[in-house]
């Protein structure tokens, strides 16, 4: 460091500067005030209702369904119904014709969706309309090639689809999530019942419109809302021939335990503590931006966050020190400003989890640090953290947290770092930042995650298969191998479930 | 003349390369035979010598390993004799070795055929590569003796895992000369383990053990839905294969897939 740039960073950021409020149109979006369950290209009304709120005000968006077992079987039956009567049997070049307007409309939508998704989940506008909304449009364009093109992705295999796929997502990236499962479950033939996650449900209810735009045919999507117990029927469903689940490995292992004996396919992708692991020759500034990224992102609702930084010791302090003045600059509130860099915490119960996580580093010793800044009285909020002093054995270094909570380890050599960061049960991501490409590829064959980033972190792509090892789940999504999971073949499976 | 009486050993288990006695002293008869009979804590004893021998099996180059297992082959054919009359003949043992022969060849292939480059939207470099999942614990058929136990384990050692395998239960002597074979073999001890004894009694513990990565439950009866729940504790991948089967995605059932994003730049 020059003597220039030590003082550059030594100088406060100026306390009371601030962006001007740039917020995108609430009224993009028109809201019906109810919802019912999205069965056989049709709205069901639903026999029970609950509120669906904006976390970042509390403020009541709709009544949405929540879905009885009998309302799930109705999905299920209207998607065999399409499975048997049409969708399988329809030439592969027109279903894929399907998918290609699907994309191109979510494209045309993107503004609309991408305003809904962070009035209903809490994450910044930026990330919605720069991250979600592209990528879940990619997703379902990327799908659509494979549908006519499926013998060469498996030749001689017979790849023929499985049913009906029930599939369950989450709450962080509800709209992507939903792209993740529809587009590869068409794409190889099948229909499907998704339940979104019980906070965020409006954007897959307003996906239902782009489906009726599509023309697609009735019955091969269907929407369900809903807790957990409508999850819990979709998964016992007997008219149901494959789960796909995203969400926490306690559900994950619970899913696993109900299908077992009943050789249904099963895919799931489930936590992570990833490892973000900085050495002394790595861009710093760079890095340190990717560490933000690879935590703060999403407000840290990101299965394969980075949440465990492993600095190497001789750089601690500089990278320390740039990351807490960095935070200082992070600004945290209403999603729907364009400048928001953090978000509001999904839910209560979500924000319990972290304060309770949070309370328990503080009292096993680890130093928190948290930058200055001003949350919102209405909503749920967290300001984003990082703890230092922290040992492996610490909960905080081991439990997925789920929120913008960071926790800085150090190690000596790359054997070290390889040591800690696979040390956890998961084994979803990791990321290496060196400049020494030799070491990068080395570090990659070591680490048990199933995406390595380099010099980068948080980077998604449809082309690009993702999932993890261990406790971390089975099955790839993305790329040629993410159809797997929706196909049956000749001479057994290639990869788990 | 009365004829000779022969002498009569009792079978001992095979682990870390070595043959050690039950350490609960137990055996059970089987084809007219004393053959130990394991216990939980010989299955403990089995997957963490698995553990510790995986990551150099691992670590070898697919070409190795390649070689590795072709010489297993060799090692086999030439015990032919000894094999046709503890298995269900000649033919079973021929197709035995030719399976290895077939899955040997495999070894510097897999990456190629499962693996992928990605053609990732930004300045990465993205590539797809299929790694072993760790231990593999296998429950065996019961028949055929010597082709069932090969066709299980072979794959899961093709891809580079670590096994520990539970023997058929009712013709446990052909198990018992593939580990004569193994132990003179170039698979390093501890890469493959083979327990004799009562499945049901080893078979749950294999299953919830919190250090086995994947459960192959081929030779499970009856009770497998039991088993597969226990699985879930630590999320295993759990295969149900066929006895007599020769694939690639047999060995693919084995296998993770790691993706990695290298940066490109000047």
């Amino acid at each position: 460091m020059t003597e220039l740039e030590r003082k550059q960073d030594r100088t406060p950021v100026p306390k009371e500067w601030a962006y001007a409020p740039a917020p995108e149109s609430r009224d993009l979006v028109t809201l019906d005030d109810r919802y019912g369950h999205y069965v056989g290209g049709t709205w069901l009304e639903p026999s029970e209702t609950y509120t669906t709120i904006s976390p970042a005000t509390e403020e009541p968006l709709a009544e949405v369904g929540q879905a009885t077992p009998e309302e799930v079987e109705a999905a299920v039956a209207a998607a065999r119904d399409a499975f048997e009567n049409g969708w399988s049997g329809i030439s592969t070049a027109e279903r894929a014709k399907y998918l290609f307007r699907i994309a191109r409309i979510l494209q045309e939508r993107a503004r609309e969706f991408a305003v809904l998704e962070s009035l209903n989940g809490g994450k910044p506008i930026k990330e919605s309309r720069d991250v979600d909304l592209p990528l879940a449009a990619a997703h379902f364009f990327y799908y659509a090639g494979w549908a006519d093109k499926l013998e060469y992705a498996f030749p001689n295999r017979r790849p023929r689809p499985v049913g009906v796929a029930g599939q369950i997502i989450p709450w962080n990236f509800p709209l992507l999530m939903l792209s993740w499962k529809i587009a590869p479950a068409l794409a190889a033939g099948n229909t499907v019942v998704l339940k979104p996650a019980e906070t965020t449900p409006l954007s897959a209810l307003l996906f239902a419109d782009v489906l009726r735009q599509a023309e697609l045919p009735p019955g091969v999507v269907n929407i369900v809302t809903g807790d957990g117990r409508a999850g819990a029927a979709l998964v016992k469903s007997e008219g149901v021939d494959k789960i796909a689940f995203t969400g926490s490995t306690e559900v994950g292992k619970a899913i696993q335990r109900e299908l077992a004996g009943t050789g249904r396919k099963l895919t799931l992708e489930l936590g992570g503590k990833a490892a973000n692991i900085i050495f002394d020759d790595a861009a710093l500034d760079q890095a340190v931006e990717g560490i933000v990224n690879g935590i703060y992102f999403n407000q840290g609702h990101v299965c394969c966050a980075g949440s465990r930084l492993l600095v190497q010791e001789s750089i601690y302090e500089p990278v320390v020190e740039k990351l807490k003045r960095r935070l200082t600059t992070l600004r945290v509130g209403d999603p729907l400003d364009k400048n928001t860099d953090v978000g509001a915490i999904n839910s209560e119960e979500q924000l319990e989890r972290i304060r309770e996580l949070v309370e328990s580093g503080e009292q096993e010793g680890a130093e928190i640090y948290q930058p200055p800044c001003r949350l919102p009285e209405k909503g749920y909020w967290f300001a984003p953290t990082v703890f230092t002093n922290v040992a492996q054995s610490y909960r905080i270094a081991q439990e997925e947290i789920f929120g913008p909570v960071l926790s800085v380890l150090t190690f000596r050599t790359p054997e070290e770092a390889v040591e800690k960061a696979n040390n956890t049960p998961y084994g979803l991501s990791a990321g290496v930042w060196t400049e020494k490409g030799s070491r990068i590829l080395w570090m990659a064959e070591r680490l048990r995650a199933g995406v390595v980033w380099a010099n980068t972190f948080n980077r998604f792509d449809p082309s690009s298969p993702f999932g993890g090892y261990k406790e971390s789940g089975f099955g790839r999504e993305g790329g040629r191998h993410g159809l797997e999971p929706y196909l049956n073949f000749d001479g057994g499976e290639s990869s788990g479930g | 003349m009365a004829e000779r009486l022969p002498v009569k050993k009792t079978y001992k288990l095979f682990i870390g390369g070595a043959f050690p006695r039950s350490e609960s002293g137990r055996t059970y008869e089987a084809e007219g035979q004393n053959v130990g009979r394991a216990s939980r804590k010989d299955a403990r004893d089995a997957v963490r010598v698995a553990r510790a021998a995986w990551p150099k099996w691992a670590g070898m180059t697919a070409y190795n390993r390649g070689q590795v297992l072709y010489r297993l082959a060799e090692m086999i054919e030439s015990r032919s004799a000894e094999f046709a009359e503890l298995s269900t003949g000649r033919d079973e043992v021929e197709r035995t070795v030719d399976r290895i022969v077939w899955y040997a060849g495999w070894a510097d292939k897999l990456a190629q055929v499962l693996g992928s480059s990605n053609p990732v939207a930004g300045p990465y470099f993205n590539f797809t590569v299929p790694e072993p999942t760790g231990v593999v614990a296998i429950l065996a058929p019961d028949e055929p003796p010597l082709l069932g136990l090969v066709s299980r384990v072979v794959p899961a050692l093709t891809g580079g895992n670590a096994v520990v395998a539970v023997a058929s239960e009712t013709h446990p002597l052909a198990a018992i000369e593939l580990a004569e074979a193994l132990a003179t073999s170039d698979v390093p001890g501890g890469v493959v383990n083979l327990l004799t004894g009562h499945r049901k009694e080893l078979a749950p513990w294999l299953a919830s053990h919190m250090d086995v990565n994947a459960l192959d439950i081929t030779g499970a009866e009856g009770a497998s839905a039991e088993l597969e729940r226990a699985a879930a504790d630590n999320v295993k991948r759990v295969v149900r294969g066929d006895p007599d089967s020769q694939s690639p995605w047999e060995i693919a059932s084995f296998l993770e897939l790691k993706t990695v994003w290298h940066p490109v730049g000047q």
